[in-house]
């Protein structure tokens, strides 16, 4: 199934992408994460356990064992500290 | 509830023309105690819009004195305010707008039992900080005194929006949002950088919420407001109150 994936904030830096379609076998977010990791480099750092993030699918904010449907959009984002 | 006087219906005129405001608004405004944390790059807008908008009695904390790398987007300060405690020189500001409010300045870092205590002794807080530690100070502060919070944060060009209202049953905290566990590596301005503006959009936003909820109207709470100000995009994220939290689940 395909994902529409959206990073924040630091991640959208880090990740050198804002925004992705992911074709993926994922059916949690505990499991697309797990996917993400794999990719290594920045993704595995940012999204290692310790990491202070939210997921949030079709705009609502979703726990690791949330189901994923094809087509969803599943956001990534940090809390911003600043200001 | 304080009576209007000719001048100040004239000063406030453009708000009493808005229904949503009207003289009863307005009158709750200046009536209204804020507590702001931060007099920074979110605490400049919030600042001066509070103190335009007729808030009657403003606290503003912040230890920090101004810089002249502050001057890009704090702009309640100018060059006249290098040196000087950014809390001190914003209530200067704000009571040259406007002579008709109170503002009480604290050039201090508030220790957890010093903002629980300011906080039960004002009707609504701003968390203007610029790190995660405060942001969960100000937050318990809210929960334990039962006082509703209007949270902004940016850096960079992205910027973080959301209020809380611990009177409402059921509803969520800053730490259902974000547990305080964890890395965050996300810093200060000073170590990343900032867009000048992007403090004045966040900022803005804490604005208008606070007016709105001062004057009388229940805000949205449980949603997350993104602004990516690179793209110009707004989202908004809704969530829940976390039933594990150990701030408010206990409350």
């Amino acid at each position: 199934m395909k994902l529409n994936m959206v990073y924040f904030a630091r991640l959208k830096d880090s990740f050198g992408t804002g925004q992705e379609s992911l074709e993926t076998d994922a059916t949690s977010v505990a499991e697309l994460l797990v996917e993400l990791r794999l990719r290594g480099g920045n993704w595995a750092t940012e999204l290692g356990h310790g990491k202070t993030f939210r997921v949030a699918c079709n705009q609502e904010l979703a726990g690791p064992d949330s189901a994923l449907r094809d087509g969803d959009e599943v956001a990534i984002f940090p809390p911003v500290t600043g200001g | 509830m304080t009576d209007l006087n000719d001048a100040a219906l004239l000063r406030y005129s453009r708000h009493i023309l808005l229904p949503e405001i009207d003289i009863e608004g307005q009158q709750r405004l200046a009536a209204s105690r804020v507590l702001v944390i931060g007099a920074g790059g979110l605490g400049s807008p919030v600042a001066l819009y509070l103190a335009s908008a007729g808030v009657g009695h403003i606290t503003l904390a912040d230890d920090d004195v101004v810089e002249l790398s502050n001057l890009q987007r704090q702009v309640v300060h100018d060059m006249a305010s290098l040196g000087l405690n950014k809390a001190e020189s914003a209530r200067a500001r704000m009571l040259a707008l406007n002579p008709d409010i109170a503002v009480r300045a604290l050039g201090e870092r508030l220790s957890a039992d010093r903002l629980l205590a300011e906080a039960r002794q004002h009707d609504l807080l701003l968390d203007c900080s610029d790190n995660f530690a405060t942001r969960h100070a100000v937050n318990r502060a809210s929960v334990a005194a039962g006082v509703p919070l209007v949270s902004g944060a940016a850096v960079r060009l992205a910027g973080q929006l959301a209020v809380f209202d611990p009177r409402v049953a059921g509803s969520p905290c800053y730490h259902c949002l974000f547990a305080e566990e964890g890395e965050v590596s996300d810093g200060p301005c000073a170590t990343f950088g900032v867009l000048s503006p992007l403090v004045g959009v966040i900022g803005s936003l804490q604005a208008v919420e606070a007016v709105k909820l001062l004057a009388g109207r229940q805000a949205v709470l449980g949603r997350l407001t993104l602004y990516d100000a690179l793209s110009g995009d707004f989202r908004q994220m809704k969530f829940t109150r976390d039933p594990a939290c150990p701030v408010c689940a206990a409350a």
